[in-house]
């Protein structure tokens, strides 16, 4: 009995260990989204701000960032979703002996390095532009196009085994069935192995508009001018990261748990209206009239999709009314006098020592607390906030220093005006 | 009557790599007949269907369909429709959009559509039922839509391959009455598939018995249980007791036959085999359960068998009792029971007689497996 509670109780310590380690830093990062200070930080808290969904929404790059994906997104979804369906045709039409051999040459790309794909893409393209005598403003070398083809070599293999999955499934008696009863072949694709696949051809665009948008490393070689969102915000943090990216990454979180939620909802609602159909009368049936189970009856996904959508309507109100200057200005206050108190504290410490070292006569020794500060931030960049290290010393330091000129790392993603340069830290 | 359509195949071979899965098939199936292939599995019965429908090309020898060669004419080019083993229904379509499907490949109006596919539930007995799906509808039900669809494309041959394998006992003998009524209301070929003899029997017009792609008999259902022209049709179809043995002597169309375990024996030549069967040739003589009468003890002649009895059961319609047979299978004999008292004899040797008529020999050859 003993026994059998300890399991329970590692089983749940074990459970919540896991889904920390997955959610923990999602949850930390959207928080970091509405606190205010400039670098993304959860604790202290400062104050509520929705100044850095201001922030993204202004930047002209990020905005140009996103277009971009979603235009290459959408391109490698139709390119895919077609080389990966066609793919997974023939692979159930191919001579049997071929078939391992066929599956291993098409899921290769999935095991190429990313990068690899992306040189070759380059490569190969320009090889091809070259042969064609086109210039370096054609067609065959403009970014988008590239991107396109180069994220479709392996994302049109997820694709085909999403298809395959399906197809599998699929019994070819059915498309034998519609030729026999007078289709043609075009019309027993289109009306009986289509509307079959379709469940799969939309995981499959689904797989590969997120595939496309959070690819990188080949898309790194190919963007050209169409710099795609994560190429945009790699370059970005080179200078220095904002809560601005929190912001966007916190609407992205928010907007997978909203197509995760219609989803769950749609497939739920779609068996009760099976069940309704089994227990339905024939009248009711051929009259139409059947009773119909309401969106949100026993169904918990519709009723957490609509609480979720209500919260974002009200916290997208808020943010239009709410201003945070007050509380802003008085962290700003309690942080001067704060600083002021450790700097004359400091103060005290180092007359105290310099007495004492007079008094010892002990002339020579170094002044480490003024060399520090020059030294410490220009290393890196201002990427990591030297007050995330909260040493006393240094956190006093950077605070003597601050004055002049602190905020400059982050160019002017945020209206300096807003951030009082003592603020910062 | 040869009103509908018929369908010939003229020395058809079909050859799947060296595998030869029909060989030498000669068939004529007149217009508006019931015709089944009754074989065991794998003796190639889909595989002909398959060539008749289109999805095979022969490698030898033509289909004709009302007299015209099939050749190069696709599956949706032809005057047949095919019922599929599994039945192939659409699984994401209603059943009135199942029904219909070939009127909406010829581009009828769904109104037109909807007419028609209430005027063919009515006639497979399911009212109303167009707006289910087919998964919402039972084994039997899915049977008639199925049969519904094929004949909205309103062809001139219907092919069925073993439609009724799925169902049980009950419905299959259901659906047999069933098939037979539709066709003969719409009065057009019936090409029927099935490894079940009874279903053969009970329908068809005429049965041609299969053997490992060969055609081994092909007649009404009554001369193929009464006179069967090989070896094999006599054991495949029905319950057949078999005696091994050579041909003594031929007289006119009966011949007394050496067997090896029961004496001489006479019976009559089958039909196929008159004049073909020669003095001192393997022969194999086939007399049926119910053909045997119980004889005087002591009895001998060349009409009647001795051997002692294994066991007997009681079958409610029949007294069943199992002998002493050929190569360790047990000889079958079956009494009408009409109310007599019936002893049990197990343990008894037990003398039978028959009538000569009831007994058929032809040559030796290879029997049906159990
Ligand atoms: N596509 C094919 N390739 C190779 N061999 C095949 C093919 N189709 C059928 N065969 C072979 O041909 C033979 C006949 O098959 P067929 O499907 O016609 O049998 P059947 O009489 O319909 O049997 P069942 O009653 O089990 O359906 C079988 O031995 C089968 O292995
Ligand atoms: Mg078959």
């Amino acid at each position: 009995m003993k026994n059998f509670s300890f399991m329970r109780l590692s089983l749940w310590f074990y459970l919540a260990i896991f889904f920390a380690y997955l959610l923990g830093p999602l949850v930390i990062m959207s928080v970091t989204a509405f606190n205010s200070p400039g670098f993304p930080r959860m604790t202290p808290w400062e104050c509520l701000t929705f100044e850095w969904f201001g922030a993204l929404f202004s930047d002209e790059r990020i905005l140009n960032g996103i277009w971009n994906s979603i235009l290459v997104g959408f391109g490698t979804v139709i390119l895919s979703v077609s080389m990966g369906l066609a793919g997974a045709l023939m692979l159930t039409q191919i001579w049997p002996k071929l078939r391992a051999t066929y599956y291993t040459v098409i899921i290769a790309p999935i095991l190429i390095p990313g990068v690899v794909l992306g040189i070759s893409t380059l490569v190969f393209w320009d090889r091809i532009n070259r042969m064609l005598g086109l210039g370096a403003d054609s067609f065959l070398s403009n970014g988008l196009f590239l991107t396109i083809i180069g994220q479709s070599t392996f994302i049109a293999s997820y694709c085909m085994l999403v298809l395959v999955a399906r197809l599998q499934r699929y019994d070819i008696a059915l498309t034998e069935a519609a030729l026999d009863l007078g289709a043609t072949h075009a019309q027993a694709f289109r009306k009986v192995l289509l509307p079959f696949m379709k469940p799969a051809i939309a995981s499959a665009a689904v797989l590969a508009f997120l595939a496309s948008f959070e690819n990188y490393n080949t898309t790194t070689f190919t963007f050209g001018e169409y710099p795609t969102l994560t190429i945009e915000l790699a370059q970005k943090v080179r200078y220095g990261i904002t809560p601005a990216i929190s912001a966007l990454a916190f609407i992205i979180v928010v907007l997978t748990v909203f197509a995760a939620l219609a989803n769950e909802a749609n497939l739920r609602r779609k068996e009760l209206v099976a069940k309704a159909r089994k227990e339905a009368t024939v009248e009711e049936l051929s009259s139409g009239r059947i009773r119909m189970p309401g969106f949100l009856s026993s169904n918990w996904a519709a009723v957490a999709l609509v609480v979720v959508a209500c919260a974002t309507v009200v916290v997208v109100g808020t943010a239009t009314v709410y201003s945070p200057q007050q509380c802003i200005a008085d962290v700003q206050e309690q942080k001067r006098l704060e600083t002021e108190e450790r700097i004359n504290e400091l103060r005290r410490q180092r007359d105290l020592r310099r007495q004492q070292q007079q008094e010892a006569e002990q002339g020579n020794a170094a002044e480490p607390n003024q060399s520090q500060p020059t030294g410490n931030n220009s290393g890196f960049g201002n990427v990591f906030a030297p007050s995330a290290l909260s040493g006393e010393e240094e956190e006093a330091s950077e605070a003597e220093e601050a004055p002049s000129g602190n905020n400059s790392g982050f160019g002017n993603v945020f209206d300096p005006g807003s951030l009082n340069s003592g603020q910062d830290n | 009557m040869s009103a509908g359509v018929g369908v010939d195949l003229e020395n058809l071979w079909i050859r799947f790599g060296d595998f030869v899965a029909v060989r030498d098939a000669n068939v004529n199936i007149n217009g508006g007949d019931f015709f089944s292939f009754l074989g065991p599995s794998g003796c190639g019965k889909t595989t002909i269907l398959r060539a008749v429908s289109g999805f095979l090309e022969p490698s030898d020898g033509r289909v004709l369909i009302g007299g015209n060669n099939m050749k190069g004419i696709g599956p949706n080019k032809r005057p047949t429709a095919l019922i599929f083993q599994n039945l192939a229904l659409f699984p994401l379509m209603k059943i009135w959009e199942n029904i219909t499907f070939s009127m909406e490949i010829r581009g009828a109006s769904a109104k037109e559509r909807r007419k028609r596919a209430d005027e063919l539930l009515d006639m497979i007995a399911l009212p109303g039922q167009g707006d289910k799906l087919p998964s919402e509808l039972s084994g039997g039900q899915r049977q008639r839509v199925a049969i519904a669809r094929a004949l909205c494309a309103e062809p001139d041959v219907l092919l069925l391959d073993e439609p009724l394998s799925a169902l049980d006992l009950k419905l299959r003998q259901h659906m047999r009455t069933e098939l037979r009524e539709i066709q003969q209301r719409v009065g057009i070929t019936f090409i029927y598939i099935t490894h079940d003899q009874g279903e053969a029997l009970t329908m068809s017009d005429n049965i041609a018995v299969m053997k490992a792609g060969v055609i081994d008999q092909i007649a009404d259902g009554k001369t193929i249980y009464n006179d069967p022209s090989t070896a094999f049709a006599a054991s495949f179809v029905g319950e057949n007791n078999v005696f091994r043995g050579k041909v003594k002597r031929v007289m006119g169309n009966e011949a007394l036959i050496e067997t090896n375990r029961s004496g001489d024996l006479v019976a009559r030549i089958s039909s196929a085999n008159q004049g073909r069967m020669k003095e001192g040739e393997d022969a194999m003589m086939f007399i049926r359960p119910e053909a045997f009468t119980l004889a005087p003890e002591g009895a001998s002649g060349d009409h009647f068998v001795t051997a002692k009895v294994n066991h007997e059961e009681f079958e409610g319609n029949a007294f069943n009792i199992f002998m002493e047979g050929e190569g360790g299978k047990e000889l079958k004999v079956s009494i009408p029971n009409l109310g007599q008292s019936f002893e049990d004899h197990t343990g008894q040797n037990i003398t039978l007689e028959y009538e000569t008529n009831n007994a058929v020999c032809v040559p030796a050859g290879e029997l049906a497996a159990e």
